[in-house]
C-alpha cells in the first residue's frame, strides 16, 4: 500500500503523473483517498507561509469560495460534513454533500462526496515543510467525468477542467496567503465585479 | 479620463474611458505626469502581438503623483514616483531572491495558463502589454491603477525632473542589467549591438563597471553619434563588416564581453505563428537572430554574452557549437526592475548616468497617435518620445 501521493511503484514521481492512469488510480484509492470515479489529477503548488497557517486557513472550509473559482457557495454543516454548490460545465449548478475522511492538524485533511452527489469526487490536500521555500501544498482530486464526452469538450471550452481549475484555484490560495489579496487586472470596480461572476 | 488605446494595426486613439480605482488593499491611483513610448510599443503598434482587445490602455514606462491609496498601501498622497514595468509582488520566493521578473503572483491565476504552457512557468505581469502579460491597463492615460504599490514604485526626491528619472521604469535598468549579466572586468573590451535606449544605456553602465573600451553596432547613424558621445567606438554594419571589424579592433582575440540588446525588444510573449508572421512580413527574420549568433561568433573564448533583447520562442541555427566549444556564458532574462532602481536612481542624483540625452520628442497625450506614428516612421531621428498629459496642446 503506497503511504503517499508521492510514491509509484517504480519510481519516486507523483502518481498523478503516471502513464498509466488506471493503475495510478488503483494505487491512489488503496487507501490514500476513497474512489469515486475514474479521474485523477494533482496539482503542487510552493506557498512561502508557515504550514500550520495554510492547513488552518483551508480547514475552514468558508475560507474556500473566493479562491475556488467555480464554488458558488459552501455550507459548513457540521465538523466533517459540508454542501457544496458548483458551477457545472454544462450550465447551471451542480451539488453535493461532502465528508472528511481524514483530517491531520497541520498536515492534510481527505475528503469524499456522498451517496447522491451530482458528480462524485474526494480527494486530499496535504502540507508540507519546504524549507526557506515554505509549505508545498499538493491537492489530489479523483471523480467522476459529468456527461461523458461531452462533459470533457464543454468544461474545456469553458474552461472548468479540473485539472487547469486545480492549478489556478491553488494559484489564488497562494496569491491570497502570499500576498493578502488575489491579483486582478481589472482598473474598475464594475470590471472586477463582471470578472468574478 | 483620456488614454491612449489600442484598436488595432497603426490605429491607436486617445478615448476617454473610466478613470481607476483601488481594487485591492495593496493598490494605489496615480496621476501620470511623464509616460514614454517604448520601442517595444511598437510591436504593439504594427499588430505583432497577440491577445490584444479594442480599447486596452498602453504603455510600460511611466511615473507619476500619487492621488489615492488603498489600506496596504505605503505609499502618500502627494508623493512623487516612477513606476516599474514589472509587477511584482514582493513576497514569494522569487522576489525575496531578488528575482522579480519571475514573481509568481504578478499576473491573475487564470492569465498564467500561456506562460506555464510555453515556458514551463509563468512570469510576472506587466503593464499595457497585452492579456497575455496580465491585461493590466498601461500608463499612457491620465491615471493608472498600480498593483502592489508598497514593493514596485520608487519616490523620486522633490527637486529632480521627470525626465531624469522617468526611464528607472524600464530601460535604464534594462541596459544596467545587461552590463551586469556581461560580468565587466576592469579592462575588458565589450561589444554592444544595437545603439538603442537599452544599448546606449548599456555602453554607460558598461563604462561605470569598469570596461576599458564599448564597440557599439548599429546602422542608424544618429544613434551612433549618441553611442560615441558617450565614449564608445561605432560600427555602422551598413558601411562595415561587423565581425571582421570587431576581430581587427580587438586585435584579433574578440571583445570579452558581448551584449545583443536587438532582438525583439517586445517585453513580452511571443507565439512562434507570430514570428514567422514577423519573418514573412519584414526583412527583420534573420537579423533578429543574427545578433546573437554574431556576438557568439565574435566573442573571445571564454567570454560572456549578455542579452537583454527579448526573444519569445524559438530560434533556427543557434550556433550551439561555438557556444560550447568556446566555452562561452550567457545570461539573459527580463529585467528585474525593482532589484535595481534605488541604486540607479542614486546614480542619476549624482549625475553618474545621464538619460534626458534620449528624449527627441514631448508631447502631450492628446497627440500620442502622432508620436506613436513618427517613432514608427523614422527610428533613426525620433530616439524617444515622452507623453505629457498635463502639456497644453500647441495651437494650430
Amino acid at each position: 500500500m503506497a503511504d503517499t501521493m508521492n510514491r509509484a511503484s517504480h519510481d519516486d514521481a507523483p502518481l498523478s503523473t503516471a502513464n498509466n492512469e488506471r493503475q495510478a488510480i488503483d494505487e491512489a484509492t488503496d487507501g490514500l483517498i476513497v474512489q469515486r470515479g475514474d479521474k485523477l489529477v494533482a496539482r503542487a503548488v510552493t506557498i512561502n507561509r508557515p504550514r500550520a497557517e495554510l492547513y488552518a486557513f483551508w480547514r475552514d472550509f468558508s475560507n474556500l469560495p473566493p479562491i475556488l473559482d467555480n464554488v458558488v457557495r459552501i455550507d459548513v454543516l457540521d465538523n466533517e460534513r459540508s454542501h457544496w454548490v458548483v458551477k457545472s460545465p454544462g450550465g447551471g449548478t451542480v451539488e453535493w454533500d461532502s465528508r472528511i475522511t481524514e483530517d491531520r492538524e497541520g498536515e492534510l485533511i481527505a475528503w469524499a462526496s456522498e451517496e447522491g452527489a451530482d458528480i462524485p469526487n474526494s480527494g486530499r490536500i496535504e502540507f508540507r515543510d519546504a524549507g526557506a521555500r515554505g509549505t508545498v501544498v499538493v491537492a489530489t482530486i479523483n471523480y467522476d467525468q459529468p456527461f461523458g464526452t461531452l462533459g470533457r469538450v464543454l468544461s474545456r471550452i469553458f474552461q472548468r477542467e479540473p485539472k487547469m481549475q486545480a492549478q489556478r484555484d491553488l494559484r489564488r490560495f497562494k496569491q491570497l496567503m502570499e500576498t493578502g489579496e488575489i491579483a486582478t487586472s481589472s482598473r474598475t470596480k464594475q470590471q472586477l465585479e463582471e470578472e468574478r461572476n | 479620463m483620456r488614454a491612449l488605446t489600442w484598436h488595432g494595426k497603426h490605429d491607436v486613439r486617445v478615448d476617454s474611458v473610466p478613470d481607476p480605482e483601488i481594487l485591492n488593499p495593496r493598490d494605489a491611483i496615480i496621476k501620470i505626469t511623464s509616460t514614454a513610448i517604448c520601442g517595444s510599443d511598437l510591436h504593439l503598434y504594427d499588430g505583432f502581438i497577440p491577445t490584444m482587445m479594442a480599447g486596452d490602455i498602453l504603455g510600460h514606462e511611466f511615473m507619476g503623483e500619487v492621488v489615492e491609496t488603498g489600506a496596504g498601501s505605503t505609499l502618500k498622497k502627494g508623493q512623487r514616483v516612477v513606476v516599474p514595468f514589472t509587477i511584482a509582488c514582493g513576497s514569494c520566493y522569487h522576489c525575496g531572491k531578488h528575482q522579480y521578473s519571475g514573481c509568481e503572483n504578478g499576473l491573475p491565476a487564470d492569465n498564467q495558463d500561456i506562460g506555464q504552457e510555453m515556458y514551463g512557468q509563468p512570469m510576472a505581469g506587466l503593464f499595457g502589454y497585452s492579456h497575455l502579460t496580465g491585461g493590466y491597463a498601461g500608463g499612457q492615460a491620465e491615471y493608472v491603477r498600480v498593483p502592489f504599490s508598497d514593493v514596485g514604485p520608487i519616490v523620486i526626491p522633490d527637486g529632480i525632473e521627470d525626465d531624469k528619472v522617468l526611464f528607472l521604469s524600464d530601460i535604464l535598468p534594462t541596459g544596467w542589467m545587461a552590463a551586469e549579466n556581461a560580468q565587466i572586468e576592469p579592462g575588458d573590451i565589450v561589444a554592444v549591438w544595437g545603439a538603442g535606449p537599452v544599448g546606449l544605456f548599456a555602453v554607460q553602465s558598461a563604462f561605470l563597471m569598469g570596461a576599458d573600451r564599448v564597440i557599439c553596432i548599429d546602422h542608424f547613424p544618429h544613434r551612433l553619434d549618441l553611442a560615441r558621445k558617450f565614449g564608445a567606438e561605432t560600427i555602422n554594419f551598413e558601411e562595415s563588416q561587423t565581425y571582421e571589424a570587431l576581430m581587427e579592433m580587438t586585435g584579433g582575440i574578440g571583445p570579452d564581453a558581448c551584449i545583443d540588446s536587438v532582438g525583439l525588444e517586445a517585453h513580452g510573449f511571443f507565439v512562434d505563428n507570430v514570428i514567422d508572421q514577423i519573418k514573412a512580413s519584414t526583412f527583420l527574420g534573420t537579423d533578429r537572430i543574427h545578433s546573437v549568433r554574431q556576438a557568439i561568433l565574435a566573442c573571445r573564448k571564454g567570454g560572456r554574452v549578455s542579452m537583454p533583447a527579448v526573444y519569445g520562442g524559438f530560434v533556427d541555427k543557434f550556433p550551439l557549437g561555438a557556444f560550447m566549444e568556446k566555452g562561452l556564458t550567457l545570461k539573459t532574462g527580463q529585467t528585474h526592475v525593482q532589484h535595481y532602481m534605488p541604486g540607479l536612481l542614486n546614480a542619476v542624483v549624482e549625475g553618474k548616468i545621464d538619460t534626458t540625452f534620449l528624449i527627441s520628442h514631448r508631447l502631450p497625450l492628446e497627440q500620442a497617435p502622432d508620436g506613436y506614428k513618427m517613432f514608427h516612421d523614422n527610428q533613426n531621428e525620433v530616439t524617444k518620445v515622452v507623453l505629457k498629459p498635463g502639456l497644453a496642446v500647441a495651437a494650430e
